[in-house]
């Protein structure tokens, strides 16, 4: 602590710094690449009329609470983290009765003209409460009981988000599954999420008679390999009975409860549209207000996606130079500013440029890992996974909803998208990593 | 406990890095792999703006344009930006109430879209334009206002020479393979078709951008795509418009045809066809309402007679039996033939106007006197000549005479649809006389009656062929295109220089003056020109047509052909006026006043007079006078019951007063008497050649006997 004394720049990892700014510039030249409309560049900049303007001040504004937090102790955030989260959960039910409605999403608190998601902050709230509990002594993971309490930690949130109808936000926060994982998750417990996964996309993609033959083809083949083990210990034979029952009931059942009862039919709809399959329409079981809703959002979706690909398609491999796109200048591609920055770049500056792009971002990655790694303080190890995982699971999801490759899901690219409270939530996960990081020979719990 | 679980970050990075390796990947396969994506951006915002050069311009001989391009005003609105506009001002401007205000949008979004802008009103009168333009910027930005060119006849004339433009159809599209778009504009007729890629220019293309509600939002790389258009070129013809005024005045209403050809180049000086129209008739906003009205008229003026007019030539073909009989050497200029009235050689007689008294003493007084004994003798004479062995072969060689005289062919003038006309061949006289005829069957062919019909261009073509004593060139409008070079081909054809066989010159030279001598002493006295010599020939055609579906002898096509001054030629002329009787009488007036103004560029009083009255003089059958009526009157209440509006059927003619009547449809034609030839063979009652029938409105076909 002594050694901090008038130079606050003694130990900060300027790697991470750089690739920040130079995310955030070249995020707010696209928003000016597809915004500007001839007037005054100074001008636009300096009034909060633009949307290149108003995303220079956010930067700015993320700068100066940057700059605060590098100023604050480290010991700070150990010390606040639990009570951050309540805070946190606090302002996320708080959204139920005082939302303001923009846009078809009810997670928008608003204070006069201040605008803010609760959804988006409390990011940085669960990445130090699970930071802190996974740094607790006496956490061990292969407890049932610490794992449950972990998962409960992230999955409150997600929750609460999901009702806000912000899907893509609350996915997010499966993203600490990763911390999770490198703190010492048993591996059996992604296996099983992993197989699961491939078992819903198999019952959405193949025929349910078929998946069942399958199913029942897979386990007895199994019986049949295993059959000197299951001699040995006939307890085996029921365990894979119980596994094909799990299975098929999941196919059968779970799945079609799930998507009919639980999710909304415009979701069902978009995570078949990633499969590359029309979802059914079921006049009985959806209103007609669903129906209605179900195919103008499969309509945008679809439209989004096709000249979002076009636009990233036509920038070839050079690309046609800064503000020569025509997709991206002229409002083809919807949501242009926020979710789909990432077209400006793919048309402007072609495969080199977004290549360039990427690698960018997987330095990033690359860079937090390695500062994590290096920390001598479990929480500070499990915080830097926890921005990792968040800013890498971001980049999966936007980036490759504009490719085509995932499902329509509303989520800000990091750094670049157009929006405030994205900005400086992501500058303020980042700056705390590199003030923690400046204090990497402590030992914080 | 973080050292067992060190080895996770290294699976942790290769997540990392493998999600990057797909990304990267499908950016590859996107952007360097799929180029289609280029095309659909460029689909997307790219707009192929084509741009219209200025067309080509027709000038007359003394470089007089005939035709203009003059801009027309045209309010435009685009619907989506019309918010704000002050309604009432620019309906009070414009003259119309609100509620129509509202049709002309609904229309126009229906048309093209909230986005795009459509014509709001067309043609706009120039005070009307004037107070729009000074209000305009009331009514910006959803309405402007747009200058485009069309094109103008300043003399009102020559309607069925130049043709119109019009825009194109499917059928163009096919036929020029996509050259053109929907909504391009083109000749359709006349020298505006023929001269279409001189006129036209090339088309010039600006890319421009869109966004993605289709509005243009700029041009697209700065315009380096982009080409300029380059303006049609102008036409230099012969035309003199002076006389074709004139000619048109004198053809007005009338139906018949005038050409008149300069002989020594074919040049075209004058073609009219009457009835005519008013060119700019088929020009602007109400061009198809008044092409739907000229293409119902029972006069159809729409048909240029000048070239698909087929009429019997009757007399004036006799020149031409001179010419082929001498040349065969089957008669000298001396030759005469005791002529009694009437030539008997073939069965019932072929009477003449003339009996005795040497009146086809030789070649020169047998044309001054048109003696139908002599040319059915002399024609006789040729086909049956010995060396042939048979009329079959006989006639093939007069028949190919015919032909190289520009009989029975198309000479290949440079208008559109041009008809041949014709001469039968051997094959349709043995269908018809079931292989068994003589010269005695075609015997009228010598008094260009019979199985031949000619058009007035081939008429006038053919006293181009005597002035010039032996040769042609294809009649033609078109001097030169401006700034011509080696790369225009187009006129090629008409500098080529046709010789008529091997027709010594002497033989002209009789023909010439036996021509002379029907102006000087024979029939054509009424074309007599001091101090000019004017060779000429007049015709009286028979003709038939079926009325009320009988067949009916109608009233002779009055012809006269003739081409001044005799010693160097400058003008050769034929005339036709359907159903007017003699030549002499209405044909030889105009094609006599027409030379004089032609040769002198301007008439004498007495002659004035002259031209007043026959200008003034209605050629019209009174039995299709009749069914015009008709035919007028059901028209005019089909029109008011389209417009719900009954004034119509008072007013004396709706939009414009043309002639409408139906012209007389020539069956074949008999020399005057009742000349029956004799019949070796019965005639099939199924003549090749089916009769038209007067009160429908078909093209109009040549016919000959029943």
């Amino acid at each position: 602590m002594n050694n901090r004394g008038p130079d606050i720049s003694k130990g900060l990892d300027w790697t991470l710094i750089w690739i920040y700014l130079i995310l955030s510039v070249v995020g707010i030249l696209s928003i000016f690449a597809v915004t500007y409309r001839n007037e005054s560049i100074l001008q636009g900049l300096f009034s909060l009329r633009t949307d290149y303007g108003k995303q220079a001040l956010y930067l700015l504004l993320g700068m100066l609470i940057g700059t605060f937090i590098l100023l604050t102790d480290s010991k700070f955030f150990t010390a606040t983290a639990n009570l951050s989260y309540a805070l946190g959960i606090i302002l996320l039910i708080l959204v139920f009765p005082f939302h303001t409605e923009v846009k078809g999403t009810r997670s928008i608190l608003r204070f006069g003209s201040f605008q803010l998601q609760p959804a988006e902050l409390c990011k940085i709230f669960v990445n130090l409460a699970l930071a802190k509990y996974l740094s607790r002594v006496d956490t061990d993971f292969s407890r049932l009981k610490d794992q449950l309490t972990a998962s409960a930690i992230v999955l409150v949130p997600a929750v609460l988000t999901l009702l806000q109808s912000e899907t893509g936000l609350a996915l997010v926060y499966f993203s600490f599954f990763l911390v999770m994982y490198r703190e010492g998750l048993p591996s059996i417990v992604l296996i099983v999420g992993i197989s699961l996964a491939v078992l819903v996309i198999a019952t959405l993609l193949v025929d349910p008679n078929l998946l069942a033959g399958i199913l029942t083809g897979l386990g007895l083949l199994a019986v049949w390999l295993l059959r000197k083990p299951i001699r040995k210990k006939p307890a085996l034979l029921f365990a894979i009975v119980a596994i094909w029952t799990v299975c098929v009931g999941v196919q059968r059942f779970a799945v079609p409860f799930f998507f009919t009862k639980v999710l909304k039919p415009y979701q069902v709809q978009r995570i078949y549209a990633t499969v590359g399959i029309d979802f059914p329409v079921d006049p009985e079981t959806m209103s007609e207000d669903d129906i209605r809703r179900m195919e103008e959002r499969k309509k945008a979706s679809t439209y989004n996606v096709k000249q979002s690909k076009i636009a990233i398609g036509s920038g070839g491999f050079l690309g046609k130079g800064l503000m020569k796109g025509t997709q991206t200048r002229y409002d083809f591609v919807p949501e242009q500013r926020t979710d789909f920055i990432f077209c400006t770049v793919g048309e402007g500056f072609g495969f080199v440029g977004s290549a360039i792009l990427l690698v960018l971002y997987l330095v990033l990655l690359l860079k937090i890992v390695e500062v994590a790694e290096r920390q001598r303080s479990t929480f500070s190890r499990c915080y830097a996974y926890g921005v990792a995982s968040v800013i890498f699971f971001h980049i999966l999801i936007n980036i490759g909803m504009t490719l085509g490759l995932v499902p329509v899901i509303g989520i800000p690219l990091p750094f670049m998208s157009y929006g405030g409270t994205a900005l400086i939530t992501f500058t303020v996960l980042l700056a705390i990593l590199v003030r923690l990081d400046a204090d990497r020979q402590m030992i914080l719990r | 406990m973080s050292s067992y679980y060190e080895s996770r970050q290294k699976v942790i990075r290769f997540l990392f890095l493998a999600v990057f390796i797909v990304l990267v990947a499908r950016l590859f396969v996107l952007q360097v792999l799929s180029p289609q994506y280029r095309m659909q951006a460029m689909d997307n915002a790219v707009y192929r703006r084509v741009v219209y050069p200025d067309r080509g311009i027709i000038f007359d001989r003394k470089g007089k344009p005939i035709l203009e391009n003059t801009l027309t005003r045209e309010l435009m609105v685009q619907p989506n930006q019309i918010k704000g506009v002050d309604t009432f001002g620019l309906c009070r401007i414009l003259g119309i109430d609100t509620t129509v205000f509202r049709e002309r949008l609904v229309t126009a979004i229906l048309k093209n879209g909230r986005f795009r802008p459509s014509v709001f009103e067309a043609t706009l009168s120039i005070e009307k334009f004037v107070k729009l333009q000074e209000n305009m910027y009331r009514f910006e930005p959803g309405f402007f206002l747009q200058e485009r060119p069309i094109r103008t006849y300043p003399f009102k004339a020559a309607a069925h020479i130049l043709g119109y433009i019009g825009e194109v159809d499917s059928n163009i599209l096919r036929r020029t393979n996509y050259f053109y778009q929907m909504g391009d504009y083109t000749g359709l007729n006349g020298l505006e078709r023929y001269y279409e890629q001189v006129l036209m220019g090339t088309r010039g293309v600006e890319y421009q951008i869109k966004d993605n509600k289709n509005r243009i939002v700029g041009s697209f790389e700065k315009g380096r795509y982009d080409t300029t258009p380059v303006a049609g070129r102008s036409l230099r013809t012969f035309l003199d418009m002076d006389l074709q005024i004139m000619a048109e005045k004198l053809m007005a209403n009338k139906l018949g045809a005038v050409v008149a050809i300069e002989p020594k180049s074919g040049g075209i000086l004058a073609m009219a066809s009457g009835p005519n129209y008013d060119p700019n008739l088929l020009t602007g906003s109400q061009r198809r309402r008044n092409f739907a009205w000229l293409l119902g008229d029972t006069a159809r003026p729409l048909f240029n007679r000048a070239i698909k007019g087929q009429y019997p030539p009757g007399s004036t073909i006799k020149p031409m039996g001179a010419l082929i009989a001498l040349d065969q050497h089957v008669i000298s200029p001396e030759y005469g033939y005791g002529c009694g009235g009437a030539y008997y050689s073939c069965g019932r007689p072929i009477r003449c106007t003339h009996a005795g008294g040497g009146h086809a003493g030789n070649l020169r007084l047998a044309l001054a006197n048109s003696c139908n004994s002599y040319f059915s003798h002399i024609y006789r004479l040729a086909v049956d000549k010995p060396d042939f062995g048979g009329v079959k072969r006989g006639y093939v060689k007069w028949e190919n005479y015919a032909h190289s005289f520009g009989m029975g062919v198309r000479l290949g003038v440079d208008l559109p649809s041009e008809d041949k006309g014709l001469i039968a061949d051997t094959a349709f006289y043995n269908r018809l006389y079931r292989n068994q005829w003589n010269s005695c069957n075609n015997v009228f062919l010598g008094l260009g009656q019979g199985e031949m019909t000619a058009t007035p261009l081939q008429m006038a073509n053919l006293m181009c062929i005597i002035a010039n004593k032996g040769f042609y060139y294809t009649p033609h409008f078109v001097e030169k295109l401006d700034g011509e070079s080696r790369e225009d081909t187009v006129l090629n054809r008409f500098r080529v220089r046709h010789e008529v066989t091997s027709i010594p010159p002497e033989f002209y030279d009789v023909v010439q003056l036996g021509m002379q001598d029907v102006v000087d002493f024979g029939t054509a006295r009424v074309a007599r020109l001091p101090g000019i010599n004017v060779a000429a020939k007049t015709g009286t055609a028979e003709n038939y047509g079926i009325i009320n579906g009988k067949r009916e002898k109608l009233k002779d096509h009055s012809w006269f052909v003739c081409f001044a001054p005799r010693e160097n030629p400058r003008i050769a002329i034929a005339v036709v006026v359907e159903n007017a009787g003699f030549g002499a009488t209405w044909a030889g007036p105009i094609a006599s006043l027409l030379t004089e103004k032609y040769l002198n560029d301007t008439l004498r009083t007495s002659r004035i007079r002259e031209f007043d009255r026959i200008a003034k003089q209605e050629i019209i059958l009174p039995v299709i006078k009749r069914k015009r009526m008709i035919l007028d009157s059901i028209r005019r209440v089909r029109l008011a019951l389209e417009m719900g509006d009954s004034s119509v059927l008072e007013a004396p003619e709706p939009p414009k007063p043309v002639k409408p009547l139906r012209d007389t449809v020539p069956v074949k034609g008999k020399k005057p008497g009742d000349g029956q030839p004799p019949m070796p063979v019965e005639r099939p009652d199924a003549a090749p050649v089916p009769v038209p029938v007067i009160d429908t409105l078909r093209p109009n076909t040549p016919n000959r006997r029943a």
